[in-house]
C-alpha cells in the first residue's frame, strides 16, 4: 500500500489460490493500466461478497442503465455514467465527472427541460412506471423454459407452428436477460432525479444549519406510507389473525414453516381461513427479497418461507401479551412536521423559507418512488428473474450438463447461452450434450475460488483521492464523502466510523448476522451487526436495541427503519461484520457515527 | 437614594448595571437564579462623589491617551487606591446589611461587578471587572463591594474604555451579591454554534465544580452540541479535566484541587442534564429574542436535572450577531429549478 493514499488498481495482487478469478467475468470488467489515474471505491453496498459468474450480470446491466440515464437520457450536466471493474471477485466503481464549464453549460440546456418534465409530472409518471414494471414482472413470470420432451406436442404440427422447442431455449433465455435489462432501465428512469432532489435539499440544510446531521435531514424527508413496511405489516396482521382464529399454538420457535402449514391444514375452517389470508399476503408482499437483490441466493420470502415464519412466533407472542403495537403513523407524521417546521422557523427570511418549502416539497414528491422502486425492481422482479434462470439450471441439470440447478449461477450468462446451444444440438441430434464433460470441473473450481476470495479484505478505495464528488447517487446512497474517504485513509484500530444514521448511544452484546436467514439466532436486546439490511429485515428491528451495518448512507433502509424505531444506528462502517464477533460487548454511538468494541 | 435592590426586582441597567439587570430579567423570565441583591450604581456614585468631588480624578483618566499603557497603569492604580481606602458611605452600608442578612446568617456569597455599560450587545466587557466567590460576613462583603468598585479602574478596563473613547464622567459600577451555589458542574452555553453560527443548536461547555475553572482557562472543558429541534446530541467531546474549582465555606474563597482520577475523563454532564440545559437555553433565548451566551451551574442535589439548573448570567451573543449572513437560497419559478441550478455548475 502507498504511504499516503489508497493502493493503485495495478497494485492489487491476485488472492493466492484464486489466481484464475478472471475466468468468471467478462473481459471488459478488468482494470486497465490507465485506471490507475482515477479514484475507485469498493461498492460494498451492493456487492459485499465475491460475485458468482452469473451474478456479475447485476453489475453489468445496472451500470449500462444508470449511465445511459445520466449521460445520455437526461444529460446530467456534471456527471456522465458510472464505470465498474471487478478484481478478486469484488466490484469497484467510479463516477465520470464533467469538469469543463462550457460542456457543463451545453449539457445543462438539455438537462433543464428533460428533468423538469419528470419533476413536474412526477406522480402521474410514477403511476405509469408502476404499470410498466408490473408488466415486466408478468412477462418474466410467463416465460416458459422448454422442457425438451421426447417428441414435440402434436399442436406444433396440427397448428402448423413449425418451430420446435429447442429453438426457445436460447430465445427465452435471451428474453430473460432482455427483460432484466429493461427493468434496470426503468429502475434508473426516475431514481437519479430522485437523488438529485435529495442532494439539493441536503446541501441547503448543510449551508443553513452547518451542524445539522444527515439523519435529521432524512427525518424531514421520509415518507410514512411507503410499501417497504408492507411485508412486515402483513406478518403482524397474520399473527393477529392466528390468535383471533385460535390457531396460534402452532407458531412456536421449534415449528418450521412446513410444520405450521401442515398443522393448519388439519385445523378445518380456521386453518383454511388463515391459509387464505397467507395466500393473499404472499402475492405480492412476500416477493420481498431477503437481500438487496444482487445475488442469486437472495431469495424472496416466497422462495423460502424461513424468514417470515421465524418472525411470526415473536409477533404471535406479542399479540397474546397485548404488546403488539401498530406503527404509530400519525405520531411519525406529526414528529416529521414538527422537525421540519422547527428548522424552517429558524431561517432568516421569507425567501429562504420559500426556497426550503420548494426543496423539501420536491424531496417528499420523489421519496415514495425512491423508497418503493426497490420493492418492484430489486425484490419482486429480480427474485422472479433468478428463479427463472434457476429453471434453466434445472433443465441443464436434468440433461447432465451441470450437477444441480443452482450450479447454473457459476456460469457466465454467455456460457449459459453456449450450454443451451450445446443442449439444443444434442437434443435435436439425439446425442448427449458435451457440456457434461466441460462445465462440472469449471464450476467446481469456481466454487472453490469463491470460498478463497471470501476471505480477502478489499481496500475501501483505490487510486488517487478526488477533489470533488458530484454524483448524486455516490453521495446519497453510498455515503462516499470527503470525511468518509479520510476515515478510510486513517483507520482507528479501536473504533469503526460510519454514518450516524439514528441518534442515541447504547452498549450491548453484538449479534453478527451475515444473512437475514439467520435471524432465528437473534436474542431480544442484542445489537444487530450485519452487512446491509433490506425491507425483509424489518421483523428484526422489533427485537434489537441498536443496528450496525457495513454498508449504507443516511437514506438507506437500516437508517430509515432505525429512526422510526428510535434506536441508535450506525451504517456504512465498511467492515463491522469482520471486526466485531457475536458476543462482543460494543458501544454504538448513533450521534457521532462510531462503533467501539469494549 | 436607593442603594440596594432585590435581584428579582433589578431591571434598569443604569441602576443595577448590565449583569444585575440581566440577572433580574432572567429571574423574571422564570429561570432559576441564586437569590441576592444589587448594590446600585447610586451607591457607587455617592461613594465616588465623596472621593472625587469635582470630577478631576475621572477627568484625568479620560484624558489618558489610549495607547499609553504605563500612564494608564499609573493613573488607574492611584484611583483604585483611593476607592479602596475610602470607607463605604454609611447610607449604603446600612442598606447592604439587611440585604445580606436576608440571604442567611453569615451566608457565603459571590460579589460580582456589574458595570453600567457592561454586557451591551454592542461591546463585550466580558471578564474585565472583578468577581469574588466565597465571601462571608458583613465586613468582608462590604470590603469586596469596594473592591468591585475599584475594579472599574482595572488597567485593562481603563485601556478598553480609552480605546473606545468612552466618557468617564457618567460611568458607574453596581455590584451583585448572590448566595453561592455548590455546583456539581458548571460552564457556559451559547444558543447558537460559536464555531459555525448555526442557530439550530445549543453549544455547551462545562467542567466539574465551579465554572471559574473554565472561565479562567484552567481546564479544557467538555463540550457538547445539541439540536434545539430534535434534542439529538450531535457532538460530544470529553476532555481530561485536571482541576476542580470549589469554594470553601465560611468566606474562605475558592480552592483549586486535582480532579479525582475517576472523574477526570468522565463527562461532567449526563444526557438528561444536557437536554435540560438546552431547554433552559431555548427559554432564555426566546425571552430575549436573540441568541444568548449563558453561564450556568448544575447543582449537586437529588432532584431531576431540570430542577438543578441555575443561571449565573446571560448576555447577547456578539460575534455572529455582527456578521451579516447572505441568504442560503431564494425561491425559484419551479421547485425543480433548484436541481437544475445545483447540477448546472460544478459542485
Amino acid at each position: 500500500m502507498e504511504q499516503d493514499g489508497f493502493p493503485l488498481p495495478s497494485q492489487i495482487a491476485d488472492v493466492p489460490g484464486a489466481e484464475n478469478w478472471r475466468s468468471m467475468y467478462q473481459y471488459f470488467t478488468r482494470f486497465q493500466p490507465d485506471d490507475d489515474k482515477r479514484f475507485w471505491f469498493y461498492n460494498s453496498m451492493h456487492f459485499p461478497e465475491p460475485i458468482p459468474a452469473f451474478d456479475s450480470i447485476t453489475s453489468e446491466v445496472p451500470y449500462q442503465a444508470i449511465g445511459a440515464n445520466t449521460a445520455r437520457l437526461f444529460v446530467f450536466p456534471t456527471t456522465l455514467g458510472i464505470e465498474h471493474r471487478i478484481v478478486n471477485g469484488r466490484v469497484y466503481i467510479t463516477a465520470n465527472p464533467v469538469l469543463d464549464p462550457a460542456e457543463i453549460g451545453r449539457r445543462a440546456e438539455v438537462f433543464g427541460p428533460r428533468a423538469g418534465y419528470y419533476y413536474e409530472n412526477w406522480d402521474a409518471l410514477y403511476e405509469g412506471w408502476k404499470e410498466r414494471v408490473r408488466g415486466l414482472i408478468a412477462e418474466i413470470e410467463a416465460i416458459e423454459v422448454p422442457q425438451l420432451p421426447e417428441w414435440e406436442d402434436a399442436s406444433v404440427v396440427f397448428e402448423s407452428k413449425g418451430v420446435a422447442q429447442n429453438h426457445y431455449l436460447q430465445e427465452n433465455f435471451a428474453r430473460c436477460l432482455a427483460l432484466y435489462s429493461k427493468m434496470w432501465h426503468h429502475h434508473t428512469e426516475m431514481l437519479m432525479l430522485g437523488y438529485g432532489a435529495y442532494v439539493v435539499f441536503f446541501e441547503f440544510c448543510n449551508k443553513a444549519f452547518p451542524e445539522i446531521s444527515d439523519q435529521t435531514v432524512g427525518r424531514m424527508v421520509a415518507g410514512i406510507d411507503v410499501i417497504m413496511y408492507r411485508p412486515d405489516d402483513e406478518l403482524r396482521s397474520l399473527a393477529k389473525l392466528a390468535v383471533d382464529l385460535g390457531v396460534d399454538d402452532l407458531f412456536t420457535e421449534d415449528n418450521t414453516a412446513d410444520d405450521v402449514l401442515g398443522g393448519l391444514e388439519a385445523r378445518g375452517e380456521a386453518g383454511a381461513r388463515w391459509l387464505d389470508e397467507l395466500a393473499k399476503a404472499r402475492d405480492p408482499w412476500f416477493h420481498v427479497s431477503t437481500g438487496d437483490g444482487f445475488y442469486h441466493h437472495h431469495l424472496s420470502w416466497n422462495d423460502d418461507l424461513t424468514v417470515p415464519f421465524t418472525a411470526l412466533p415473536g409477533y404471535v407472542a406479542a399479540v397474546r401479551a397485548g404488546t403488539m403495537k401498530p406503527r404509530p403513523t400519525a405520531q411519525l407524521v406529526e414528529e416529521r412536521e414538527r422537525i421540519a417546521n422547527g428548522y424552517r422557523d429558524l431561517l432568516n427570511s421569507g425567501d429562504e423559507k420559500a426556497a426550503f418549502d420548494q426543496m423539501l416539497g420536491l424531496c417528499r414528491l420523489v421519496f415514495p418512488f425512491v423508497e418503493d422502486h426497490k420493492f418492484y425492481c430489486e425484490h419482486w422482479f429480480t427474485t422472479r428473474f433468478f428463479q427463472k434462470i434457476k429453471e434453466f439450471g434445472a433443465l441443464l441439470a436434468r440433461f447432465g450438463v451441470i450437477a444441480q440447478a443452482d450450479d447454473v449461477f457459476h456460469l457466465h450468462h454467455t456460457e449459459i447461452d453456449q450450454a443451451l446451444a450445446d443442449l439444443s444440438l444434442a437434443w435435436s441430434a439425439g446425442s448427449p450434450p458435451l457440456g457434461g464433460a466441460h462445465f462440472p470441473p469449471i464450476i467446481a473450481e469456481r466454487k472453490r475460488m469463491l470460498k478463497v476470495l471470501r476471505d480477502w479484505s478489499p481496500p475501501p478505495a483505490l487510486g488517487p483521492v478526488p477533489e470533488g464528488l458530484n454524483d448524486p447517487a455516490v453521495r446519497m446512497l453510498w455515503g462516499v464523502t470527503a470525511d468518509r474517504i479520510n476515515s478510510w485513509l486513517h483507520p482507528d484500530p479501536q473504533e469503526m466510523h460510519g454514518v450516524a444514521a439514528s441518534a442515541g448511544v447504547v452498549e450491548g452484546v453484538a449479534r453478527v448476522l451475515q444473512d437475514v436467514n439467520e435471524i432465528g439466532e437473534l436474542r431480544e436486546g442484542e445489537i444487530l451487526v450485519c452487512p446491509v439490511t433490506a425491507p425483509s429485515w424489518a421483523p428484526v428491528f422489533g427485537k434489537i436495541k441498536a443496528a450496525v451495518s457495513d454498508i449504507g448512507g443516511a437514506m438507506s433502509h437500516a437508517a430509515i427503519v432505525a429512526r422510526e424505531y428510535g434506536m441508535p444506528a450506525v451504517v456504512g462502517t465498511g467492515d463491522a461484520t469482520k471486526r466485531i464477533r457475536t458476543g462482543d460487548r460494543i458501544r454504538v454511538d448513533g450521534d457521532r457515527g462510531t462503533v467501539r468494541v469494549l | 437614594m436607593t442603594y440596594v435592590v432585590e435581584l428579582a426586582a433589578a431591571g434598569d441597567a443604569a441602576e443595577a448595571g448590565g449583569k444585575g439587570a440581566s440577572l433580574g430579567e432572567l429571574a423574571r423570565a422564570g429561570a432559576a437564579v441564586p437569590p441576592g441583591f444589587v448594590v446600585t450604581a447610586a451607591a457607587f456614585a455617592t461613594a465616588i462623589e465623596a472621593i472625587d468631588p469635582g470630577g478631576a480624578l475621572r477627568a484625568s483618566v479620560e484624558s489618558l491617551p489610549a495607547g499609553d499603557i504605563p500612564a494608564i497603569a499609573r493613573v488607574a492604580a492611584a484611583v483604585r487606591e483611593r476607592i479602596a481606602a475610602a470607607p463605604l458611605p454609611d447610607a449604603a452600608a446600612s442598606a447592604i446589611a439587611p440585604g445580606y442578612e436576608s440571604l442567611g446568617p453569615d451566608a457565603d456569597v459571590a460579589v460580582r461587578s456589574s458595570a453600567t455599560m457592561e454586557d451591551s450587545s454592542a461591546a463585550s466587557f466580558a471578564g474585565l471587572q472583578d468577581t469574588y466567590l466565597g465571601v462571608a460576613g458583613l465586613p468582608s462583603v462590604l470590603d469586596h463591594v469596594r473592591r468591585c468598585w475599584a475594579s472599574l479602574y482595572n488597567d485593562e478596563s481603563v485601556a478598553y474604555r480609552r480605546r473606545l473613547r468612552m466618557p468617564e464622567r457618567d460611568l458607574a459600577m453596581a455590584v451583585v451579591v448572590q448566595r453561592m451555589v455548590r455546583p456539581r458542574a458548571a460552564g457556559v452555553m451559547f444558543t447558537r454554534s460559536p464555531v459555525s453560527g448555526d442557530r439550530s443548536v445549543v453549544a455547551i461547555e462545562g467542567t466539574w465544580g465551579l465554572g471559574s475553572a473554565l472561565v479562567a482557562g484552567d481546564v479544557t472543558p467538555d463540550s457538547f452540541v445539541i439540536s434545539k429541534i430534535t434534542g439529538e446530541i450531535t457532538s460530544r467531546r470529553v476532555s481530561v479535566k485536571d482541576r476542580i474549582h470549589s469554594f470553601i465555606p465560611n468566606g474562605r474563597g475558592v480552592t483549586v484541587t486535582g480532579t479525582p482520577a475517576g472523574l477526570r475523563d468522565r463527562p461532567c454532564l449526563t444526557d438528561e442534564e444536557i437536554r435540560a440545559l438546552a431547554s433552559v437555553a431555548r427559554t432564555v433565548e426566546a425571552h430575549y429574542g436573540a441568541p444568548q451566551d449563558i453561564e450556568w451551574a448544575v447543582l449537586d442535589e437529588p432532584a431531576p436535572a431540570a430542577e438543578r439548573i441555575v443561571l449565573l448570567q446571560s448576555r447577547p451573543e456578539t460575534v455572529w450577531a455582527a456578521k451579516a449572513a447572505p441568504p442560503v437560497a431564494a425561491p425559484k419559478a419551479r421547485p425543480a429549478d433548484h436541481v437544475l441550478t445545483l447540477f448546472g455548475k460544478p459542485l
